[in-house]
């Protein structure tokens, strides 16, 4: 009888606890999230599954042999076409990320501690070229480097050159300008609010101490910010190295990515399997080599301390 | 160190203005370009024509893609911005399990390749037997707007202060009634901003379009198209600048939004702390 009733009061209590979880924070939170989470799920982790899927099977002229096998890889990584494009990329994007990281540095540093009242315009300044269209931008890159472009009429003009110049457009450096230039907002922002970050009664400590402003930037300011600057250089490093339009348009023969032959697997080359692989690899390699950066980069940060 | 100064007090604002420069000039080319007169981009200029912007209505192909852009742009907007309120009022407002990996998910498509992404959508899209239309196109336009427009979202509704909508409750609203009434006027400024944004980042947006949509194409996919023919540029450099010139109006316009958001939530929370 007494079981009886404490079998009762159990489920009393399992029931009120399920209903108080009903009402609680989490159960809320995560009902008023699942709309978008589902849709982030279905629209970016099932294909991103899918495509990992594909990277281990076969195209069979129309079909598709869902045999496991590792041999897209072995040709996504040894045959000299897409090993070569895709250590090309790599290395476009490793040069991009660092030349675009050192040169938005200092515009993080100035607008965050010369910046003033004007701060929040400087920052909106900043963005504002980023926002307009990619490939406009990309567009006009193709305008100053041509050969009847900007810079050759330019010069031409200033009589620094006696004919027209076609070295500017159509290789490797138009690429990795053009893609500085793209993602310039992206390595400024991460650094600027960084640097905000950092203490600044810990720089007058420094210069109390006798450190000369230089002393206390690399002793106190640079190794604060580093965080800023490893999100800044993941966030460039990662999406340039798949850049579609920028290659294309800029890049001529020389300047050729992965993405170009990853399109083409999904277009008139319709193998769908090597395609996965080749995005798969590009995602797998690129990570490692931001995972190294950033190691590298707090090591040195920990002994500048 | 005095040496260092001078670099702080003369050399820092110079490097930024000049590196303001390097962002815009390749940019402002695009309109000095267009109402040029001469058919190939070079210095000197020759003379100035608003031609290459009259032929621009008598393009019957370029008027659909702009009514495509057009749609798709709403749509898109409308979606991410709904799905970006979800997702940021339950991050502002709302303690729950798995919240960072779940907003960390949610931002991925910011920092893939987005080819990766495109391709990847582009299998499944096929595969659920799907053909490609403008609707796939906002489908992937969503995807991508949803991180901009949760980050917009979530800094609106961040400096809002729970009391009121406590307040409003003690006082007898039911929740509906104090979404309605107390937190929709306050974060209405973030919300109208996030309209915004996520519709120029549509507009602009071309590697989705270009790998999600079948024989309906957007502005920026157009351009690609038209880019292949040399004669064609100054037209397309037009269109560009119409295009810079929107999408600049645009962002302004969401940024003043933006701020008012700002003030707002700031402002209403000061009599209360």
């Amino acid at each position: 009888m007494t079981a009886v009733a404490e079998r009762i009061a159990e489920i009393g209590t399992l029931r009120s606890r399920h209903k108080s979880w009903m009402r609680s924070e989490s159960a809320q939170g995560l009902a008023l999230i699942s709309p978008t989470l589902i849709f982030a799920m279905v629209m970016l982790v099932v294909p991103i599954l899918v495509v990992i899927a594909h990277s281990f099977w076969t195209q069979n002229y129309l079909t598709i042999d869902r045999t496991f096998t590792l041999e897209q890889y072995r040709i996504a990584l040894t045959e000299p076409i897409y090993r070569d494009l895709l250590l090309r990329s790599l290395w476009i994007s490793l040069v991009v990320s660092a030349a675009t990281v050192i040169l938005a540095y200092p515009i993080a540093y100035f607008i965050s501690f010369h910046g003033g009242r004007h701060k929040s315009l400087w920052l909106f300044l900043i963005t504002i070229p980023f926002w307009t269209s990619y490939l406009l931008r990309v567009m006009s890159w193709k305008v100053v480097l041509g050969f009847n472009g900007v810079l050759n009429s330019a010069l031409l003009g200033m009589g620094i050159i006696s004919e027209p110049s076609p070295a500017f457009l159509y290789n490797t450096t138009a690429v990795v300008i053009t893609l500085a230039h793209a993602w310039a907002a992206f390595a400024i922002l991460p650094i600027f609010v960084s640097l905000e970050k950092v203490d600044r009664t810990l720089i007058e400590a420094a210069t109390d101490l006798g450190d000369n402003p230089l002393r206390s930037f690399l002793r106190v300011t640079l190794p604060l910010s580093i965080p800023g600057v490893v999100s800044a250089i993941l966030i460039v490093m990662i999406p340039t190295v798949g850049d579609f339009i920028t290659p294309k348009m800029v890049g001529g023969k020389d300047g050729v990515m992965i993405a170009t032959a990853i399109q083409a697997q999904f277009g008139k080359g319709a193998n769908w399997p090597l395609g996965a692989a080749l995005s798969v690899a590009t995602m797998i390699v690129v990570s490692a080599m931001a995972g190294a950066t950033v190691l590298l980069l707090r090591g040195m940060a920990r002994l500048a301390r | 160190m005095t040496m260092l100064r001078r670099m702080a007090g003369v050399w820092l604002p110079a490097y930024a203005a000049l590196y303001v420069a390097f962002l815009y000039l390749p940019v402002l080319l695009l309109p000095v370009f267009s109402v040029n007169t001469a058919a190939t981009p070079r210095f000197p200029l020759q003379g100035y024509t608003l031609k290459w912007y009259e032929d621009l209505p008598h393009t019957p192909a370029l008027l659909d893609a702009a009514r495509n852009s057009l749609v798709v742009g709403i749509s898109a907007a409308l979606l991410a911005t709904v799905l970006g309120i979800c997702a940021a009022r339950a991050i502002t407002r709302y303690r729950f399990p798995a919240r960072q990996p779940i907003q960390g998910l949610i931002m991925a498509p910011l920092v893939l390749p987005e080819i990766i992404v495109a391709v990847s959508m582009l299998i499944v899209l096929l595969q659920l037997g799907l053909s490609l239309s403008l609707f796939t196109v906002v489908i992937g336009h969503v995807l991508v707007c949803i991180p901009y427009s949760m980050t917009v979202l979530t800094a609106g509704f961040e400096g809002f202060d729970r009391s009121l909508e406590e307040a409003s409750a003690d006082l007898g609203e039911t929740a509906f009634g104090t979404f309605r009434r107390v937190t929709l006027p306050m974060v209405a400024p973030a919300i109208v901003s996030s309209l915004l944004v996520s519709f120029t980042i549509s507009l602009d947006e071309f590697i989705m379009a270009f790998f999600l949509t079948g024989t309906e194409v957007t502005l920026p996919v157009y351009i690609w198209g038209q880019l292949r023919f040399a004669a064609k540029l100054p037209s397309v450099l037009a269109l560009g600048t119409l295009l810079l010139a929107g999408s600049i109006i645009l962002l302004s316009a969401a940024e003043l939004f933006r701020r008012r958001a700002e003030r707002r939530t700031q402002a209403a929370s000061i009599p209360l702390a």
